[in-house]
C-alpha cells in the first residue's frame, strides 16, 4: 500500500436520510484528521438516502482508512470512490464582481466563453453563474482574477457514475 | 398488548435474555425505574453508586460472562457519568447497551433541567447512538442496539429516550433479538496465500489481540502454534487465552512486554497478526517493528487493516471463521530451533524485585495464584499493579483477565470487578489495584456491601501514583510532580467503615495469612499491601522506540 504518494479522490457516500447524519459523518472526520475539500449533501431519488459527496487528497494509506472507517457508520450504507474516467462532477460557482460600465462587456465576454451566466447587475457590480467541473471553473477563476472580486461561493463537488450498475459496493455486507 | 414506553423497554430487554441491570435513578428515567419495579422478579438492578461504576460493571459483567450489559442511567449528570465506563469498552470492543432518558421532547433544546446531548457527547465512542422521541421508534431502536453492539467488531450503543416517550403507550408485538450482520466473507485465495506464507516462514511469530478472544478463536489459535510449531506472543487484551505453561507461549509483548516477545518480533520472518491493532504501546516504532519479517494480518475490521503498521497481506475476517478454514491448509511443521531460541530468552530477567519493602509485586500475585482455582477472575485497575498483574499471574484461561487496555482507565476495577461477580456468582473475584486507581472509585464499595459481593480487594500501595512516578524517575529526573500525593487514607479502616473486612501487609507472609482469611469471608474484603514507591514495571521499551532501547534492569 502506498504510504507517499498524494492523489485526489471523489467520493460518495449513500446515508440514511436522517437528522445528525452529517454531525457523524463530518465529525469522524475531524476526529480521525482526514482532511477533505470540500463536502456536499444531496436529495437522491429515495427519500429515505441522501448522497455526500467529498472531494479527498491523500495518500493511498488514508483512502483506505476514509473509507473504512466512514463504511463503519451505521448511517452509511454504500462508500466509494468515484471512478474519474466512468462518472461526472460538476460544482457551481457564484461570484459578485465589481463592475461599472466600463467593464461589464469584457467581463460578459469571458461569461460567454465559458458558458456561464450573468444573474444579476447593479450599477457597480455583477454576479455570475458558473457550472462545471473543477478544472473548468479553476481556470475561469484564474482569468476573472484580473477583475476586483467581492465575493466567492463554490459549492463543491457533486458526481455520479456514468454506469447503469452503481459502482459502489454495499460495504456492510462485503 | 398495550404497554408503556417503559414496559416496553423491559419487554425488548428481555427479548435479549437480559435479566440484570446495572444503573442509577433521576427524574427522567423515573417511569423506567417505576417500570422495574414491576418486573423486578425478572429483571435485577444493581443500584451502583456512581453511574460510571454501573458503566464499567456493565462492562466488567461482558468479560466475565460474555452477556452484553446494560446500563441505565438518568439525563443530564447521571448520563454525562457513564462517560468513561463508555469510552472504556469502546476502547476495547466490548458490547455495551447504555439506556439514558432525557427530558421531555418538547424541552429538548431549551436547556431544560439536566438536560444534554448525550447522544451527541457519546458519538465518537460509541457504535451507534438513538435519540427516541417517538415511541414507534422505541422497540426498533433496542433491538438494533444490541445488533450493533455485537455485530463485527463490538462496542457499545447509547439510546436515548424522552421522558414523555416512556410514558406514552403502544402496542407491543413480541419480537425477537435481530440476526447479526454477517461476518465479513474472505476468499479461498486469502487462506492459500496465508497458509503459504506460514507454511514457508521458518522463524514466524504469532501476535495475538483482543480480536481472538472476542471471537472466541483460543482453541483454533492453540491449535495452530501447535501444528505449525509457532510460538505466540499476546496483547493486553488477549492475556489468558494462552497458557502461562504452554511451552510455545512468549508472554505479553509491546512497552512492558517480555523480552522473549518483543525479541522474538524483531528477529521474526513473519509476524501473523490476528486480532491484533499494532497500537502505539505494541509496535511502539511503526516503522522498525518486525523490521525482518513479512507480516500478515487478520482482523474483522477493515479499516484496522495497515492503519498503523503497513502489512504484506491483510485479510478482512473473523478470526475464528478465518482460522478454522485455514488450519487444514496448514502444514505440520517443526521450528524446534526457533522454538527454543525464542522461549529461551523468557527468563532473562526473572522476577524484579526494588525498593526497600519487605514485600514485592511478584510475591503478591504469585501467593494470589496459589490459592486461587482455575475459574478465578481478576481485574485490575490502571498503573504498575495493572502490568505487573498481566505480566506475573499465571493465566491459563480466556475471558478471566479483565482490565482497561485502550483507554486505560484508572478507577475501571472496582464497577468492572462487581459486574463480574454479579455475572459469576460462583467464581473467585480478585481485584488488584493500586492507591491512587482506587482512590477515584472504591466508593463502589457500598455497592460491594449491599450486595453482598465477596470480593477481594488487593491494593498494591506504593503510596505513589507509581507508572507516572515511574516515568518521572526515568524521564524527568526524579522530579516528582504531583505522584505522591500523601494521602493518609486507613484502608483496612475504611472498609471496615463501609462494612466490610480490611486487612494489610507488610510481609508476604502476612499477605498470605490475610488473603487466606479474605476468602473465608462472605463480603468483600480490602489488603493494603505496602509495597515500596521505587519498583519499576520492567521491561520497558520507552514511547516510540526499539528493541534497542530496551530497559531491562
Ligand atoms: C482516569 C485516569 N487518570 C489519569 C491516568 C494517568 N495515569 C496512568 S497510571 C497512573 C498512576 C496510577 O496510580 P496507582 O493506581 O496508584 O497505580 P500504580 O501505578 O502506583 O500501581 C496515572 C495517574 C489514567 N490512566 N486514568
Ligand atoms: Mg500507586
Amino acid at each position: 500500500m502506498d504510504n507517499t504518494t498524494m492523489r485526489k479522490e471523489v467520493i460518495s457516500i449513500l446515508v440514511d436520510n436522517q437528522s445528525n447524519v452529517l454531525t457523524r459523518v463530518s465529525s469522524l472526520f475531524g476526529r480521525r484528521g482526514f482532511n477533505i475539500d470540500s463536502l456536499t449533501v444531496s436529495a437522491t431519488n429515495d427519500p429515505n438516502l441522501s448522497r455526500i459527496t467529498i472531494v479527498f487528497q491523500g495518500t493511498e494509506q488514508s483512502l483506505h482508512q476514509i473509507l473504512t472507517q466512514t463504511a463503519k457508520l451505521e448511517v452509511v450504507k454504500q462508500i466509494s470512490p468515484l471512478d474519474k474516467r466512468n462518472s461526472i462532477y460538476r460544482e457551481l460557482l457564484l461570484i459578485k464582481l465589481r463592475a461599472d460600465k466600463t467593464e461589464r462587456s469584457a467581463i460578459h465576454e469571458i461569461v460567454e466563453i465559458f458558458r456561464g451566466k450573468i444573474d444579476d447587475l447593479s450599477r457597480t457590480s455583477m454576479i455570475v453563474e458558473l457550472t462545471g467541473t473543477s478544472e473548468k471553473i479553476d481556470g475561469f477563476m484564474d482569468i476573472i482574477s484580473c477583475y476586483d472580486i467581492l465575493e466567492v461561493c463554490r459549492t463543491g463537488i457533486t458526481g455520479i457514475s456514468r454506469v447503469d450498475e452503481p459502482l459502489i459496493t454495499d460495504t456492510k455486507k462485503e | 398488548m398495550r404497554v408503556t414506553g417503559s414496559q416496553l423497554v423491559a419487554e425488548v430487554l428481555l427479548e435479549h435474555g437480559v435479566d440484570t441491570i446495572f444503573g442509577y435513578p433521576g427524574g427522567t428515567i423515573l417511569n423506567l425505574y417505576d417500570t422495574l419495579y414491576e418486573y423486578k422478579d425478572r429483571i435485577r438492578h444493581i443500584l451502583s453508586a456512581h453511574e460510571q461504576g454501573a458503566a464499567h460493571a456493565a462492562d466488567g459483567y461482558y468479560r466475565a460472562t460474555g452477556k452484553t450489559g446494560v446500563v441505565f442511567a438518568t439525563s443530564g449528570p447521571g448520563a454525562t457519568n457513564l462517560v468513561t465506563g463508555i469510552a472504556t469498552a469502546f476502547m476495547d470492543s466490548i458490547p455495551m447497551i447504555a439506556i439514558t432518558c432525557n427530558v421531555p421532547d418538547p424541552l429538548i433544546g431549551r436547556d431544560a433541567f439536566q438536560e444534554v446531548s448525550i447522544t451527541n457527547i457519546t458519538l465518537p465512542i460509541t457504535k451507534h447512538t438513538y435519540f427516541v422521541n417517538h415511541i414507534e421508534n422505541l422497540a426498533d431502536a433496542i433491538r438494533n442496539a444490541f445488533r450493533i453492539a455485537n455485530s463485527g467488531r463490538k462496542g457499545p450503543v447509547l439510546i436515548d429516550i424522552t421522558k414523555d416517550v416512556t410514558a406514552d403507550t403502544i402496542n407491543y408485538k413480541p419480537g425477537k433479538p435481530l440476526p447479526l450482520d454477517p461476518k465479513p466473507a474472505f476468499s479461498a485465495e486469502s487462506i492459500r496465500k496465508v497458509a503459504s506464507m506460514i507454511n514457508a516462514a521458518e522463524k514466524p511469530v504469532i501476535y495475538c489481540g483482543g480480536g481472538v478472544p472476542s471471537s472466541g478463536a483460543a482453541p483454533e489459535l492453540l491449535e495452530l502454534m501447535e501444528k505449525a510449531d509457532i510460538p505466540a506472543t499476546y496483547t493486553l487484551m488477549a492475556a489468558g487465552i494462552i497458557g502461562y505453561d504452554n511451552p510455545r507461549t512468549l508472554g505479553m509483548l509491546g512497552m512492558h512486554g517480555s523480552i522473549a516477545a518483543n525479541k522474538a518480533i524483531d528477529r521474526s520472518d513473519l509476524i501473523i497478526a490476528i486480532g491484533a491493532r499494532f497500537s502505539d504501546r505494541v509496535a511502539l516504532n511503526p516503522n522498525k517493528w518486525g523490521k525482518r519479517a513479512q507480516k500478515v494480518q487478520i482482523d474483522i475490521d477493515t479499516s484496522e487493516i495497515n492503519k498503523n503498521v503497513l502489512v504484506d497481506f491483510g485479510v478482512t475476517a473473523d478470526a475464528k471463521e478465518f482460522l478454522q478454514a485455514l488450519l487444514p491448509h496448514i502444514k505440520e511443521k517443526n521450528h524446534t530451533d526457533w522454538v527454543a531460541q525464542a522461549t529461551s530468552w523468557k527468563n532473562t530477567t526473572g522476577d524484579i524485585k526494588e525498593g526497600d519493602a519487605m514485600i514485592h509485586p511478584s510475591e503478591i500475585i504469585g501467593a494470589i495464584c496459589d490459592n486461587t482455582d482455575k475459574e478465578t477472575i481478576y481485574v485490575t485497575d490502571v498503573g504498575q499493579h495493572q502490568m505487573w498483574t498481566a505480566q506475573y499471574l499465571r493465566h491459563d484461561k480466556t475471558n478471566k483477565f479483565l482490565t482497561s487496555g485502550g483507554l486505560g482507565t484508572m478507577g475501571y476495577g472496582y464497577g468492572a470487578a462487581i459486574g463480574a461477580q454479579i455475572g459469576c456468582p460462583d467464581c473467585r473475584v480478585i481485584h488488584i489495584t493500586g492507591d491512587g486507581s482506587f482512590h477515584m472509585n472504591l466508593n463502589e464499595a457500598c455497592t460491594a456491601v449491599s450486595q453482598n459481593l465477596p470480593i477481594i480487594t488487593v491494593i498494591m500501595n506504593n503510596r505513589v501514583l507509581g507508572m507516572v512516578y515511574q516515568w518521572q524517575t526515568t524521564f524527568y529526573g526524579k522530579r516528582y510532580s504531583a505522584t505522591s500525593p500523601e494521602r493518609k487514607t486507613d484502608f483496612p479502616k475504611l472498609i471496615e467503615a463501609f462494612g466490610g473486612k480490611g486487612f494489610s501487609a507488610d510481609t508476604p507472609q502476612e499477605f498470605e495469612e490475610a488473603f487466606k482469611q479474605a476468602l473465608k469471608e462472605d463480603g468483600p474484603v480490602w489488603i493494603d499491601c505496602h509495597i515500596s514507591p521505587d519498583e519499576r514495571v520492567l521491561p520497558m521499551i520507552p514511547g516510540g522506540g526499539t528493541l534497542e532501547d530496551m530497559i531491562i534492569g
